[in-house]
């Protein structure tokens, strides 16, 4: 009996681990299809553009909120650190390196995995549920060049620029908070800040992170989507496992990332 | 046949250890309706999609204008589908396109026709199935006849020699059956193409196909004219087109023998 349940166990766990193998292999040839037929997306930049609006533009305002209130929580926390060590005209330094480097990719990376990613999930779902993809493949248009393509290029397109602005307002966050409602000097805010924010160190690696969060959070989006079981459970499922496999993504990818760029 | 434009040869085809099609063979003439008929899951929609190059068939040959579709590359599958329309059970319309835009796309992916043509087709091909006027809809706003006739539409978008429809006339009032009917036999007339109509509505379907196969357990159970099938004596035949409940395809499905079954539960 005991025997019997080991077997059925581990005979559980394998399936399991061959699923999530196959999962990854499938998610890696959509990937290396889409990179292959993107050629259209930039021939008629207009689809690319139409999913920038869908994916960008949509989740501007859940962004730039969460942005204005993370700056003003770090404006406060940071002052209330600081303050013991007689250093608060460092707030502005620590407002603006702790979004530029981590908390603006990251955070807008799992905004965009809920907000914009979930959408995308879900309409590349059902429009596999409805036959809209059959429909295409057999009026010979390829859904990975009509549909997947411009999505994820609209994604990797959108993140830096999301990215960069959650860290803008972010900034403007925490200068509301600590010189005008703490008192913190305003030139002391901004010239600490401009001296010790690095241009490539810490603004471009942060880009970079943000863009390589663009590709994985799109690309799980668009792969949940388009590997969704044609059924409004499957669709449901899927969407969920967007949002938590991007999350993990993103903070991985982001431990990963910091690593090499410390080390470096 | 010498002017089969598709041709199904010896076909078989199956998936997860089961043999859906064993050595099914059928021929499409060209400028006919033909009809393939048969119960839920005896794999009509399969045959078209095999005929599509959606699937490869296990053994046997599909024939479409001449060409062997599974030996096609994808560009080849690509170069034979734009000679073929398909219209969806449900219509497949494009939910983020105007019913505009939908017939439009088919012309805006395969030609460089300018926008002012493209809208005179596009008027024509909704002119053609009576809804010229709901140009500017959305599919959402459209009831299940309309966007079975957009759909409709969008598959004649190019003028195709082949128009092939999965169950046309399913959960249709009998006014939009009767229009749906209407315009499969016309266009198909009107633009010299072939249709193949998966379906098992029996009397609309025998009102306007002039050739017609029964699907059955994976073979050709029979095959002829709407007249010949009405009196035909083969049990199925007679079963499925009289719509009797009971017959060669039994009401229940198989189960072990009843009384034993609720003794067992009893106990």
């Amino acid at each position: 009996m005991v025997l019997h349940k080991l077997k059925r166990l581990f005979s559980r766990l394998g399936a399991g681990c061959i699923n999530k193998i196959w999962r990854l292999g499938a998610g890696a040839r959509l990937f290396g299809l889409t990179l292959i037929s993107s050629g259209e997306s930039f021939r008629r930049f207009r689809l690319t553009i139409r999913e920038v609006y869908f994916t960008g533009v949509m989740s501007l305002i859940i962004i730039l909120v969460s942005a204005f209130f993370v700056g003003m929580v770090l404006a406060l926390q940071g002052y209330h650190t600081l303050q013991k060590y007689g250093s608060s005209e460092a707030i502005g330094v620590l407002v603006a390196l702790a979004l530029v480097r981590e908390l603006g990719p990251v955070v807008t990376a799992l905004l965009f995995a809920g907000r914009a990613g979930t959408a995308i999930t879900a309409e590349i779902g059902l429009m596999k549920a409805t036959e809209q993809l059959s429909a295409m493949e057999m009026m010979a248009v390829s859904p990975i060049a009509r549909v997947i393509a411009p999505r994820f290029w609209a994604g990797v397109i959108a993140m830096p620029v999301l990215a960069t602005l959650f860290s803008m307002v972010g900034i403007l966050g925490g200068y509301l908070v600590a010189v005008p409602l703490i008192g913190v000097d305003a030139g002391a805010f901004w010239s600490q800040m401009q001296a010790n924010v690095d241009w490539e160190y810490d603004i471009l690696n942060g880009v970079f992170k943000s863009l390589v969060f663009g590709v994985a959070c799109t690309m799980i989006a668009l792969f949940e989507g388009y590997d969704a079981p044609p059924t409004a459970e499957g669709v449901s499922r899927a969407t969920t496992r967007t949002v938590v496999t991007s999350s993990l993504a993103v903070l991985g990818l982001d431990f990963i990332l910091t690593s090499f760029m410390i080390a470096v | 046949m010498a002017n089969a434009i598709v041709e199904i040869q010896d076909l078989s085809f199956g998936y997860k250890g089961r043999l859906l099609h064993k050595g099914i063979n059928m021929t499409f003439p060209k400028g006919k309706v033909v009809a393939i008929m048969g119960g839920s899951g005896s794999g009509k929609t399969t045959l078209l999609r095999l005929i599509g190059g959606q699937l490869k068939p296990n053994k046997g040959r599909v024939n479409v204008c001449g060409e062997i579709v599974h030996e096609q590359d994808r560009e080849g599958i690509y170069r034979l589908r734009r000679k073929m329309g398909m219209l969806f059970q449900h219509g497949a319309l494009f939910t983020d396109l105007s019913v505009y835009e939908n017939v439009a796309f088919p012309m805006r992916e395969h030609t460089s026709l300018p926008e002012s043509m493209i809208r005179d087709l596009v008027l024509m091909k909704l002119n053609a199935v009576g809804l010229r006027g709901a140009h500017a809809l959305m599919p959402t706003e459209l009831s299940g006849g309309m966007a079975r006739r957009v759909a409709l539409a969008r598959a004649i978008a190019l003028d195709p020699s082949i128009i092939m429809y999965d169950e046309p006339f399913a959960g249709l009032d009998p006014i939009s059956m009767a229009v749906i009917c209407d315009l499969i036999r016309s266009l198909n007339d009107v633009l010299g193409a072939t249709s193949i109509i998966v379906t098992h509505d029996v009397e609309e379907t025998f009102q306007f196909a002039d050739y017609v196969y029964f699907v059955a357990d994976g073979v050709v159970a029979a095959e002829g004219t709407p007249d010949d099938l009405r009196q035909s004596e083969l049990p199925f035949i007679h079963q499925f087109v009289h719509g009797e409940k009971d017959g060669p395809v039994p009401f229940h499905y198989a189960a072990p023998e009843y009384h034993a079954s609720l003794l067992r539960g009893a106990r």
